[in-house]
């Protein structure tokens, strides 16, 4: 594991747009060894696409990218990083179960034409049961609710066994249950030294997790540092922050920018 | 089964199984992509390559999979961009291909009527030695790629940006899967015909799907239907009628009924099942209680 205080994510001035408009306007950011670093903000701040971009996801107009010390353009060692993206093609035209996604996660480890050997078949296991989904290893993953689906998709990343996890909205609409699952597996991951960086709407059972809160406004960074106090009606302790727009909302609006 | 006492009987029947065989193989990956239909475009473009090969005395196979290997390419960089003009070209790509190979054909052969049917609707019947070598050789090489390789091209069907970041060579495999997308097309060209390629890519996933759970399964399952689609399909043509049937209209119908037939046979499991199920829930209840009670939850499933 990298010590010391080489960080393991490193974007500089990041400048990102779709068509004409302008989603990053030169945001830095620094993920350190160890730290469970939240990027929040509202839809359309430019979250996303930050973290997408450290990924190589999308493309940058100006800026750079290091992952573990390295330029982007020369980094191959994906092994080290657990991506689970927004839930979206989690049920796909043909039928998939549970272990035949999470396996998919095994593939950076394994090594491009090598079978899979016991090691591999052990590690999608585990980690579904790591995600409280033991029992549903056989079932075909469009059967399974929608939290289920996103531990399905944090299992697969988990698989590698990467050193980072980078996680795109992991708890959107995601029934209580399985934020309390994801949040268990997620501090399993930290207590064995893992780094995480995460993008989040709201972060419900995963704030007691977060060492480092950066909040993204209009693609700028407007905060950075402890996770900022609810404002306005959302300090309200009887707030239960349940969104009204939450369970009704259509599928697809999560998988804009 | 008398019919199977002639020799070209059996090389349509093998030319039929190997295509029965190869195609659901590789269609399940176009099935999970939804680019069902690009079997069916790709075997347009393949008509173009059976005119250059007639016109110039080449082989019309070998110019079909070099030239529907050269579209298929083409495609799948027009999926990259991923664009709604993609769509435009698409058309242009299919319709050119083929009223370039009706063209050409007409041009190469005085009788092209005929030869033209022949590549359109397929014609087991007239299966050489060598036609059969070389189907089996591409059809070979197909399943090699698509059943070895099936965990990696799995992951990038089900989840290209995740594949990227995992490392894969997602370019290279998309390449791949362009290049035996072409190859099949051309192995089944001599079974049912390049007008009618693509339902032997889809119809056995989609009959196959019915009845499985899991991605590997349905492959399987897929490739035993296909299998029995082009032998059912040869054995009707060659009894039904005073003349026969059209062999691989035959084979298409057939693969259609075993979907009608999973698809219904499905149905009805499903609500013995549920039937028997709250019979048994009124006896007892153990057996038939629900597993588990999640709190309502959005499910995204697109």
């Amino acid at each position: 594991m990298t010590a010391g205080n080489t960080p393991i994510v490193a974007v500089d001035r990041a400048v990102a747009a779709y068509a004409d408009r302008p989603v990053l306007r030169a945001v830095s950011l620094r993920v350190y060894a160890g730290e469970v670093v939240a990027v929040l903000g509202a839809n359309g701040s430019g979250k996303s696409t930050l973290i997408r971009a450290a990924l190589g996801l999308v493309p940058l107009s100006a800026g750079t990218v290091r992952l573990f010390d390295t330029p982007l353009r020369r980094f191959r060692q994906w092994r080290r990083i657990g991506y689970v993206p927004q839930r979206v093609g989690a049920g796909s035209g043909v039928p998939a179960t549970a272990s035949e996604v999470v396996a998919a996660g095994r593939l950076a480890r394994r090594g491009f034409p090598r079978p899979a050997r016991n090691a591999d078949r052990a590690a999608v296991t585990g980690a579904l049961a790591a995600v409280g989904l033991a029992d549903r290893v056989g079932d075909p993953v469009g059967t399974l609710s929608g939290g289920q689906q996103q531990r399905t998709l944090i299992a697969r990343a988990l698989a590698g066994q990467p050193e980072l996890l980078v996680l795109d909205e992991p708890t959107a609409g995601v029934d209580a249950a399985s934020q309390q699952a994801f949040a268990d597996a997620l501090q399993a991951f930290v207590d064995g030294g893992g780094t995480v960086l995460l993008v989040a709407h709201e972060l419900g059972p995963l704030q007691r997790l977060i060492s480092r809160a950066v909040v993204l406004h209009d693609g700028g960074i407007v905060h950075e540092g402890p996770v900022p106090e609810p404002a306005g009606h959302h300090a309200d302790p009887t707030h239960d922050h349940v969104h009204p727009h939450g369970p009704v909302e259509k599928p697809g609006l999560w998988s804009g920018p | 089964m008398t019919i199977f006492e002639y020799d070209f009987m059996i090389r349509a029947l093998m030319a039929a199984l190997i295509t029965g065989l190869t195609a659901p193989a590789l269609g399940i990956y176009l099935v999970q992509r939804r680019m069902s239909l690009i079997g069916d475009g790709i075997g347009h473009v393949a008509l173009t390559g059976v005119g250059i090969g007639l016109l110039t005395g080449n082989s019309p196979v070998l110019a079909a999979v070099v030239v529907a290997a050269m579209g298929a390419i083409a495609v799948e960089l027009i999926r990259q961009r991923g664009r709604t003009s993609g769509d435009i070209a698409l058309a242009i790509l299919f319709y050119g291909g083929i009223a370039g190979g009706v063209f050409l054909v007409g041009l190469a052969s005085d009788k092209s009527n005929a030869n033209l049917m022949a590549y359109l609707f397929g014609s087991p019947l007239s299966a050489s030695r060598d036609d059969l070598v070389v189907m089996g050789v591409l059809g070979a090489g197909v399943l090699a790629v698509t059943v070895l390789l099936r965990p990696w091209l799995f992951a990038i069907c089900h989840d290209e940006e995740y594949a990227k970041v995992s490392g894969l060579p997602v370019r290279t495999l998309n390449l791949l899967i362009a290049v035996a997308t072409a190859v099949t097309v051309t192995v089944a060209m001599r079974a049912v015909g390049l007008l009618l390629v693509s339902a032997l890519m889809v119809v056995p996933v989609a009959a196959a799907q019915q009845l499985t759970r899991g991605f590997r399964s349905t492959m399987h399952a897929a490739m035993g239907i296909g299998v029995l689609a082009a032998a059912l399909g040869i054995w009707i043509s060659g009894t039904a009628g005073a003349q026969g049937t059209a062999p691989g209209a035959t084979i298409v119908l057939v693969a259609i009924g075993l979907f009608l037939a999973a698809t219904v046979g499905a149905a009805g499991w499903r609500f013995l099942r549920r039937r028997t199920g709250a019979a048994l829930g009124r006896l007892g209840g153990e057996r038939a209680a629900p597993v588990e009670i999640e709190p309502p939850d959005v499910v995204l499933d697109r």
